[in-house]
């Protein structure tokens, strides 16, 4: 039996046994995050760690008496050992219920229906893999990370509301390096994710990053600090609007004061009628519903033509600030965040950016962004891998690494000159606790006067 | 945190199955060259209020095994939350397979110098233990504190939480080690951000992250804890009402909340040997540091000296073994300024050649340990605070971190603080908001112009480390007195 079938088989009996638990007035949602995943590590062409990991984590919402207990338990895959576990789960919950206060935000269980979705793909064995990608990047500094295997979210609770999402698919997210004529090391970067294996894909993909390596060959060109125009290439535009993300839409951040798009929403700043962002589940990337069973609308928008038109609202802002939810996740640290973004499209042609660059700089990837005046959406970070200097439209050089300090308000405001009518799906390969789902879809983007600092 | 004891308390023991780590890996010992098996037991309580009414009660355990296999010189790893004997075996399989598919492309041919018998124990320090604290008393603790810190009807928002984690952790293997180690961790946050005009400023209790210990809930002393929380509120006023920082360059004192991640970015991950070898190079990054800059490099002025120390009573990452079994000892990594050894263990160790420290760990049982910065702590010197403003005709004293940046080279880096003082003519001045500063690694830590003293020495940390492919987080400690840096580049907020 496939990890997947055993997990949701295993899945229901316990909801079922728990649920059979629950006395009047208790009400129990369970929540399932687990995986299957092989994780190879590559430097240069050679295997640095093979780590295999199994898992399965069972969240348990457990609600009475007007108040909510959040645990979290490992199971181990057996019924017998996983409910006893899972019944001494439910005791912790009702115990600190009796001795907790009352919660006046809890959000009281609904059933919010059902839904399944899977996604089965066709993966390489891990001993496959490692042959694989050893040969054929043998002799270069081919480095990162391969992942691949099942990823399963599933959501039920007491009242009968049932949700199933699984996915398998893969991911190589990897760089090359070289050494440029003035000694410095360079690098492009590359990632292939899919659900079925190609190795035509992987190899064009190989190609042509090692293509792209030989015009980091040229020693830099040292840029001043100051205002460039500059072309973001999508995994860049994904980065920097991806902030946007660190409590920018959610609602709550917004009315506790900490809300980079304030200014947006009271007037005060200005988006161009150029941007436009929103959810799109469409992109199949993630499941549609959240920790709570509830069902974002396949399509949200959040910035239309430059204007907010919704903020990400979750069950207990919706009830504390009583205002209309719409299924959004909340997330320690930021609030409500995308799940599943699309920066939408302009009238550049992709094949035309570096024409209409013109003289600039063409940023291929960003690296560890934050904010740097949350309040006026000011963003920092640094360039990363291919980064060029841009003359007549064409490459000049590679960039030294450059930092930049720019608020979202100026490069998708008044300076954002055009995006590409072409986007891109780039998924998400974080691996935090386990392999993440989503991505989001991001056109390149022109902008003017793009601020660099050291 | 003394006193009710008809409570409920923050004690999770969920009915598990037992699972003996040695008995399980007499069942694997003949399945390769070398075997070993790290069992890790977490198990995490979470109580937070905000605005003076509860927010979040989080409780969760996370437990499994992760199998080491050694064949033909390499090591490979297979975690499993399944701690039957069937489930562990298989896990093994998995590392035994992996380990012989790739050891044809291995990096280095490793051996059990790199996993050296060792045998110990280690707990941490503690007067309280978690069975032994109140559910009740520590959430209206919190609510108490959200409570405190609204000073105001300016202050929108507060948030006040704690954490208290507890850690078992044992690791046998095939050559004789046993090392068992039991962690008890206590984290706390507190927030209040006020609003007014168009403009809002959040302050914290020393940044959102930092106040990470090795202690029992009897660190959170109630009556200094809801003093410091009313100071919180009325410094977010402070802030409110306060003119940006201006744009200059300047002197500047960073206060322990701050010079903990100055230290995490600038001296911890560059100093990693993993990154210096390039294992790290497709994900956080790559380092300046070069292999024969160890013993040559200076690295900072004279006044700089830097320890790994694993031994410092309550500091966040403090531990007796790391992830491989070699003994934690503290060394100087830095010492008056010279670049003396890396943060690297045996793995890294022998594959570069260069010294190194007990510090190859890994996040849980689902992730295989590399090299991680632990306790990295700048150690005290002989100025004062008041020196150190004494001695400065124009800067700032800048407190909290609110924002971090550094390329992958660990070079350019950009802090933003939450709390800035001007000092002007030797003399504290005016407050100001948004105050932000940006350098260059070595330039800046050779500019170290004053260290202050052990009586003002401060211990922070952190407990989202982020590093590694899959990726893991991991807790970091750092203790540092005030220091004083001379004519960096400064300014404020605004669009």
């Amino acid at each position: 039996m496939s990890f997947a079938l055993e997990t949701r088989a295993l899945f229901d009996r316990l909801a079922e046994d728990c649920f059979s638990q629950c006395a009047a007035g208790e009400e129990v949602t369970l929540s399932l995050v687990a995986e299957e995943q092989t994780y190879l590590r590559f430097n240069a062409s050679r295997v640095r760690q093979s780590t295999d990991v199994r898992q399965r984590e069972i969240g348990v919402q457990f609600q009475a008496n007007g108040r909510k207990v959040d645990l979290g338990l490992g199971l181990t895959g057996e019924f017998d050992a996983d409910a006893r576990a899972l019944r001494s789960a439910l005791a912790r919950g009702r115990e600190e219920s009796k001795v907790l206060p009352e919660d006046p935000w809890l959000v009281p269980m609904e059933n919010r229906g059902t839904s399944e979705m899977s996604h089965p793909g066709r993966l390489l064995a891990p001993e496959e893999a490692i042959r694989l990608f050893t040969e054929t990047t043998a002799g270069t500094e081919f480095t990162g990370l391969y992942a691949a295997g099942p990823m399963l979210r599933a959501s039920r609770n007491s009242l009968g509301q049932s949700h199933w999402f699984d996915t398998e698919s893969f991911f190589i997210d990897y760089s090359l390096y070289t050494v440029n004529e003035a000694g410095e090391n360079k690098a492009v970067t590359e990632c292939y994710a899919e659900r079925e294996w190609s190795q035509a894909k992987f190899a064009s993909g190989f190609d042509a990053a090692r293509e792209r390596l030989t015009q980091l060959r040229r020693p830099s060109r040292k840029l001043a600090p100051g205002g460039y125009r500059a072309y973001l290439a999508p995994a860049a535009a994904r980065d920097f609007v991806g902030m946007m993300g660190w409590g920018a839409l959610s609602y709550a951040m917004w009315k506790r004061g900490q809300s980079a798009l304030a200014q947006l929403k009271d007037g005060t700043a200005q988006l161009s009628p150029r941007f436009s962002l929103r959810e799109n589940f469409t992109l199949g990337l993630t499941p549609q519903f959240n920790a709570l069973g509830e069902m974002a609308p396949t399509e949200l928008p959040l910035i239309e033509r430059g204007e907010l038109r919704n903020w990400l609202v979750g069950a207990r802002s919706a009830k504390e600030y009583g205002v209309p939810g719409n299924g959004a996740e909340e997330v320690p640290f930021v609030g409500e965040a995308p799940r599943s973004p699309e920066i939408s499209g302009g009238e550049l042609e992709q094949a035309r950016a570096l024409a209409a660059l013109d003289r600039g700089v063409y940023l291929g990837n960003l690296h560890y962004l934050n904010w740097s005046d949350r309040h006026s959406a000011r963003v920092t970070g640094m360039t990363r891998y291919a980064c060029f200097w841009v003359e007549g439209g064409e490459i000049v050089a590679p960039i030294g690494d450059m930092r930049f300090d720019e608020s979202l308000y100026r490069a998708l405001g008044a300076n954002l000159v055009s995006l590409t009518r072409e986007t891109h799906v780039l998924p998400d390969v974080g691996t935090y606790f386990c392999r993440s789902l989503g991505g989001m879809r991001a056109p390149g983007m022109l902008v003017e006067d793009f601020r660099f600092t050291l | 945190m003394e006193g009710l004891r008809d409570m409920t308390s923050l004690r999770f023991s969920p009915q598990v199955a037992e699972f003996d780590p040695l008995r399980a890996l007499g069942r694997l010992r003949a399945m390769a060259d070398w075997v070993g098996l790290r069992y890790h037991c977490e198990t995490s309580q979470v109580r937070a209020a905000r605005d003076g009414k509860p927010d979040s009660n989080r409780t969760d355990q996370s437990r499994g095994a992760m199998l080491e296999a050694m064949a033909d010189g390499q090591i490979a790893y297979a975690g499993t939350s399944d701690l039957t004997p069937a489930g562990v075996e298989r896990a093994m399989h998995r590392a035994v397979s992996a380990a012989r598919a790739s050891a044809k492309n291995k990096v280095f041919a490793f051996g059990e110098a790199q996993r050296p018998r060792a045998n110990g124990r280690y707990a941490s320090p503690r007067r309280q233990p978690a069975d032994r604290a109140s559910l009740a008393e520590l959430s209206d603790l919190m609510i108490e504190a959200s409570r405190r810190l609204k000073v105001s009807d300016k202050i929108v928002s507060t948030e006040a939480s704690v954490g208290l984690t507890e850690v078992e952790s044992r690791y046998v293997t095939s050559s004789g080690t046993d090392v068992a180690q039991e962690f008890l961790y206590l984290t706390s946050n507190f927030s209040a951000t006020a609003q007014d005009a168009g403009d809002s400023q959040r302050r914290t209790l020393n940044g959102d992250v930092a106040r990470c210990l090795q202690a029992g809930p009897e660190a959170l002393d109630r009556d200094a804890l809801l003093a410091a929380c009313e100071q919180v509120g009325r410094e977010a006023l402070e802030l409110l009402a306060a003119p940006d920082c201006p744009n200059e360059r300047m002197d500047i004192v960073l206060m322990p909340d701050q010079m903990y991640i100055q230290i995490h970015e600038s001296i911890g991950h560059p100093l990693e040997l993993d990154r210096i070898l390039g294992d790290e190079r497709n994900y956080a990054g790559w380092s300046f540091v070069r292999p024969e800059d160890f013993g040559a490099l200076q690295y900072g002025s004279n006044l700089m000296n830097v320890t790994f120390d694993p031994e410092l009573p309550g500091e966040f990452a403090g531990y007796a073994f790391d992830d491989c079994g070699n003994p934690a000892t503290r060394e100087y990594l830095i010492r008056e300024g010279k670049l003396l050894r890396g943060l690297g263990s045996l793995e890294s160790q022998a594959r570069l050649g260069r010294p190194g420290v007990a510090n190859f760990r890994a996040s849980s049982w689902n992730r295989a340990p590399i090299d991680r910065m632990a306790n990295i702590n700048v150690e005290p010197g002989s100025s004062s605070l008041e020196e150190m403003i004494a001695m400065t005709a124009r800067g700032i004293v800048l407190q909290a971190n609110r924002s971090w940046s550094i390329d992958d080279y660990r070079n350019k880096f950009q802090f933003g603080c939450e709390y800035g003082r001007l000092i002007e003519d030797g003399r504290l001045a005016k407050v100001v908001k948004n105050p932000n500063y940006r350098g260059v690694t070595t330039p800046f830590w050779n500019s170290l112009a004053a260290v202050g003293r052990r009586e003002e020495f401060e211990i922070f940390g952190s407990p989202y480390c982020g590093k590694g492919e899959p990726s893991q987080v991991i807790r970091v400690g750092h203790a540092a007195p005030p220091c004083l840096f001379r004519d960096v580049e400064v300014f404020g907020g605004g669009a």
